[in-house]
Parts: structure tokens; C-alpha cells; sequence
């Protein structure tokens, strides 16, 4: 599971792949030609990043006739929110939950 | 963002510690449903044109009356096309808890569930969406903030931690027991 967590680290710490999420995330399905275009790099460079983040699993591809698709896979993302992010706000969160239960007149 | 944005195809992966008959289970089995993700209780008739249903738990009840409104009594509706235990599942799916989802009429849905090596399995959902925008900003997640649930990425994780340790995540969502 660390050596999962590790490759999305590592897949997110690049602001070109990021940049790559973030148009996935604008709209989903796309082919490499699409993903290239406005990538400012090469074919080349633009596979290579793909292939690090679906080796992260951030990405999956999905054949569609003769195209190969892409889309973002947010589930590692979710895991390490669930598993890290959650771990150390759990604090603050349960003190919103306890206030929200308080205002509405509710018993924890 | 534009509406029509995530009105295609969504696809989501993860790999999960366990075998493809137990992520089968956790899938189709009610006993199983109610203890991860929204905790819908699943029935379904596991042959093509079997139906499927989805009734809210009584934590899910709870939860909904909790934020003033009341749950129809199935949330989900469709119908099975094929079923490969433990592989394949593939079913329309139309969410009846949001009016204008519902509206939206069904989608179809496709789990695919494939071992790989040292016990860990892959699990695909893929959602086709087409003509369902509202629905694909729910099972995004995109409407998590309005009290929606975090859709196929938060099921799918909640789904991991349970097989996985044998716990659900602890989530303060309204929705869990």
C-alpha cells in the first residue's frame, strides 16, 4: 500500500502531469492527440507522463473503436485523502460535527 | 464549468486485498451492501433482464431525515444485461433519490473484476452517462458539499477499507451508522 501511495505522491509532484489531471478533469475521454495539443512538449514527453500516472493509477485508458482513451481515475486520490488527509484534520472535523449536532438541537 | 463537461463515460479503478469472489459479493450481496459507500441494501436478480434494486438502509433513512427530506423506497433501479460471477457485471442503473436524475432515465454501469498477481484484485467500474448530467456530477462526487456523497471514488475506497481491514471508513457524512 506505501509503494501504491509513494507512485501517487510522486505522479502529483509534477506540474505537467498535474496540468494533465486537471484537463481530464475538465473533461474526461480523450485521446493522446487531444492531450497533446496546448502540452507544450512532445508526443514523446506527453507518454511518458501518461504512463507514470496510470502506472499510479491515476489514469485509465479504455479502447473506443481505434482510439485509445483516457480517463482520471480519482480513487488513489480518495485513498490518500481517506487514509492521510482525514487522519490529521480528524481533529477539527469531528469538533465541526459536534457543533453542527449541537446547533441543530441533536444528541451526538 | 460547463454542464455538459462529464456527460460521457466515467471510469474508476481500484485495487483491492482480496479475491474477485469476495469484491463479487461485496457488490451483489445485501448483507454486504449495506456495510460500505451510501449502505444500500442491493437485490438483485443476477441473470440478463433480472432486476435490480436499491433500498436506502435505515442509516441512510436516518440521515435523510436528519437533513429534512424523505427517501423513496428504492434510490436505484435497473436492470441486469449480463452476469459472469466473479468477473462481469454489466446493468442499467437510475437513481431515484434526486427528481431531476431520475428524470434522466437509465444509465449503464459495468464492474469488471480481474485477479492480478499476490491476491490483490482490480476492480473497474465504468459508468456510461450520456444524457445524465446531474447524475455524473453526483457519482463524481461533484456535489459532495450539498451532502450528495463523494460517488464511485468514495464507494470504491470505503469499499477497499472495509475487504481490506474489515472496517468501513469513519465518515462524518450523516449516512454511516
Amino acid at each position: 500500500m506505501t509503494d501504491d501511495d509513494d507512485r501517487v505522491f510522486k505522479a502529483l509532484a509534477d506540474p505537467t502531469r498535474r496540468s494533465l489531471l486537471d484537463r481530464l478533469f475538465e473533461r474526461d475521454g480523450r485521446t493522446l492527440t487531444e492531450l497533446e495539443e496546448g502540452a507544450g512538449m512532445t508526443r514523446f514527453g506527453v507518454m511518458k507522463h501518461l504512463r507514470i500516472l496510470e502506472d499510479a493509477g491515476l489514469v485509465v485508458t479504455r479502447r473506443s473503436g481505434r482510439e485509445k482513451l483516457h480517463y482520471l481515475n480519482p480513487v488513489p486520490i480518495r485513498l490518500v485523502h481517506d487514509r492521510w488527509i482525514d487522519k490529521y484534520t480528524e481533529r477539527q472535523v469531528s469538533a465541526l460535527a459536534d457543533l453542527k449536532h449541537e446547533l441543530e438541537g441533536g444528541s451526538a | 464549468m460547463r454542464t455538459d463537461t462529464l456527460t460521457t463515460t466515467q471510469v474508476y479503478r481500484v485495487y483491492i486485498k482480496a479475491t474477485p469472489q469476495a469484491i463479487w459479493d461485496a457488490i451483489t450481496d445485501p448483507a454486504w451492501t449495506e456495510k460500505y459507500g451510501y449502505t444500500n441494501r442491493a437485490d438483485y436478480e443476477l441473470r440478463p433482464g433480472g432486476a435490480y434494486r436499491s433500498y436506502p438502509s435505515e442509516a441512510m433513512k436516518r440521515g435523510a431525515d436528519a437533513m429534512g427530506f424523505t427517501l423513496p423506497e428504492v434510490v436505484v433501479d435497473g436492470e441486469v444485461l449480463e452476469s459472469d460471477p466473479p468477473h462481469r457485471l454489466v446493468q442499467t442503473w437510475r437513481m431515484l433519490m434526486d427528481p431531476e436524475a431520475a428524470e434522466e432515465g437509465f444509465t449503464r454501469l459495468t464492474y469488471e473484476i480481474a485477479e492480478t498477481k499476490g491476491g490483490v484484485t482490480k476492480l473497474t467500474v465504468t459508468h456510461e452517462l450520456e444524457g445524465a448530467p446531474k447524475l455524473a456530477l453526483v457519482v463524481a462526487g461533484r456535489l459532495e458539499e450539498t451532502g450528495a456523497g463523494g460517488g464511485w471514488a468514495w464507494v470504491l475506497s470505503d469499499l477497499k477499507s472495509l475487504l481490506e481491514t474489515g472496517a468501513p471508513m469513519d465518515m462524518e457524512d450523516g449516512l454511516k451508522r
